[in-house]
């Protein structure tokens, strides 16, 4: 099924989707889209389609896992079996389980864990179809799900990769040129701060292509964020609507 | 001391909203000498200090305040109520009995059971400890009659309104009285159910409509409608 293209990039300088090299994948987002949660977000990030829900801070079950100084954060990564061309397992797998650990550190930082010590915020990802850079999509869905629990924030967090395909730094890469491209560079950055809270390769890059990669997957981060922030906006929109006619009054 | 954005603005966490000589405020936090958001909500400029009012939050106890729960636990000296937040609250069975409290003797479900609702004061509360509750005050204790209503903990303010104007209006006008928790329950008891339906679908009506102003003006409006109509109901 997946066989291998001749070319990955044509003679245009196009990508096989269309793209040009430092285009991003169609973004959509939504807010508060499961009422049991405390907060949650659903992203489409190209093909991607991922669910992401909140809860807590609550109590810490088991009891012994409790922090005496802050909140202990609980994520789990899992993809539906269906989310893959082949069936995957619904079991939890190795890479689901560093996932899970990497989408957690990347959202730490920006969570007032010392607030609220002896509780546990669990953060849920549900990917349901999954086609290249699951793994920053996750945080970017993640983030808003926190932002939209109330739990207090230092900054949104925003997710985007570059890497190497065919000797040409691109952004945001897609399943096959993920797996057929030379390097991957997923980056995740706190944008208000100026942090970058994750940072992975996978693959081989000269110290400049490296550079140049990261730079661009910060631009990309940053033209995600302006869609993060207009997602939580929206939710509220009725809000900010109902102020503008007190002005008025 | 720049201000970067108008009252009322909706912000999201990491919005950066003020430098120099403000104070952060509720829902805000300090880094290098500037304010930044820690949560959605709509920013409040006063003289020296800026707040955001969150839109969605949940309770954190502290000392003295008024707060109603559930009975979840019933345990064998005191009991542990749900208190609609992340931490729950004990509740001692001495306290209760107002004298020793007697293992052999005295039987704690036939005082508070599961599931019963109960009005009580937060004594203590800090951060190694969960809060605990006293019922030993006039007004405290479990709830026999009334209604329940859950709006959101950060709302309540608007409940009371500036000075208490909005809660005692309610009152005035519905006959009922009521009973704020400040983790966002609220009890209303009433002559009558209809008394009560009124005052609930008024503090309903300011939950959702939180963010306006005028809105005491609208609630008064709303209530003595609905006094006219039960009273020519009445007539005929």
């Amino acid at each position: 099924m997946n066989d291998k293209p001749e070319k990955l990039i044509d003679k245009k300088g196009l990508r096989l989707d269309g793209r040009k090299l430092d285009e991003l994948r169609p973004v959509k987002l939504q807010v508060g889209v499961i009422s049991s949660a405390d907060g949650s977000a659903y992203i489409e990030h190209g093909k991607n389609k991922i669910l992401a829900g909140v809860y807590g801070p609550r109590e810490v079950h088991p009891k012994h896992l409790a922090l005496p100084d802050r909140t202990v954060v609980k994520c789990r990564y899992h993809m539906a079996p269906f989310s893959v061309q082949e069936r995957k397992s619904p079991a939890p797998s190795r890479r689901e389980i560093e996932l899970s650990k990497v989408i957690r550190e990347a959202l730490e930082p920006a969570i007032f864990m010392e607030y609220y010590p002896r509780t546990m915020i669990n953060i849920f990802v549900e990917v349901l179809q999954a086609d290249g850079g699951t793994r920053c999509a996750a945080i970017t869905a993640a983030a808003l799900a926190l932002a939209d629990s109330g739990i207090p924030m230092r900054d949104l967090v925003v997710a985007c990769a570059a890497g190497k395909v065919e000797d040409k730094i691109v952004l945001d890469l897609f399943d096959t040129e993920d797996k057929v491209g030379t390097a991957d560079v997923p980056v995740a950055l706190m944008p208000n701060l100026n942090a970058i809270t994750l940072l992975q390769m996978d693959g081989t890059l000269s110290t400049d292509e490296f550079e140049s990669a990261v730079n661009l997957a910060l631009e990309g981060c940053k033209q995600i964020y302006v869609l993060q922030k207009e997602a939580l906006r929206t939710k509220y929109v009725n809000v900010k609507e109902e102020n503008k006619e007190e002005v008025e009054e | 001391m720049p201000i970067f954005l108008e009252r009322k603005q909706l912000v999201t966490p990491g919005d950066l909203i003020a430098e120099g000589e403000y104070t952060a405020g509720e829902n805000t936090y300090m880094e290098n000498n500037k304010i930044y958001a820690s949560r959605v909500g709509i920013v409040e400029y006063e003289t020296k200090r800026v707040d955001v009012v969150a839109l969605k939050s949940f309770y954190v106890p502290r000392m003295g305040d008024i707060v109603i729960g559930t009975i979840s636990e019933v345990g064998f000296s005191g009991w542990t109520v749900d208190i609609n937040s992340p931490y729950p609250a004990l509740l001692r069975a001495s306290d209760v009995l107002s004298r020793p409290f007697r293992p052999q003797k005295d039987d704690l479900p036939v005082v508070l059971d599961m599931g019963d609702l109960v009005v009580a004061k937060i004594v203590s509360y800090d951060r190694t400890h969960d809060p605990q509750l006293t019922v030993a005050e006039p007004g405290l204790g479990r709830i026999t009659r009334g209604q329940i209503v859950k709006v959101t903990p950060t709302k309540i303010p608007r409940v009371i309104g500036k000075k208490g104007s909005m809660i005692s209006m309610i009152k005035q006008e519905t006959g009922c009285n009521i009973i704020l928790g400040v983790n966002g329950v609220v009890l209303i008891t009433g002559k009558t159910l209809e008394d009560e339906q009124l005052a609930m679908m008024a503090i309903l009506k300011i939950e959702a409509e939180s963010h306006t102003s005028g809105l005491t003006d609208r609630i008064s409006k709303m209530l003595k409608e609905a006094k006219s109509t039960k009273e020519e109901k009445m007539n005929e």
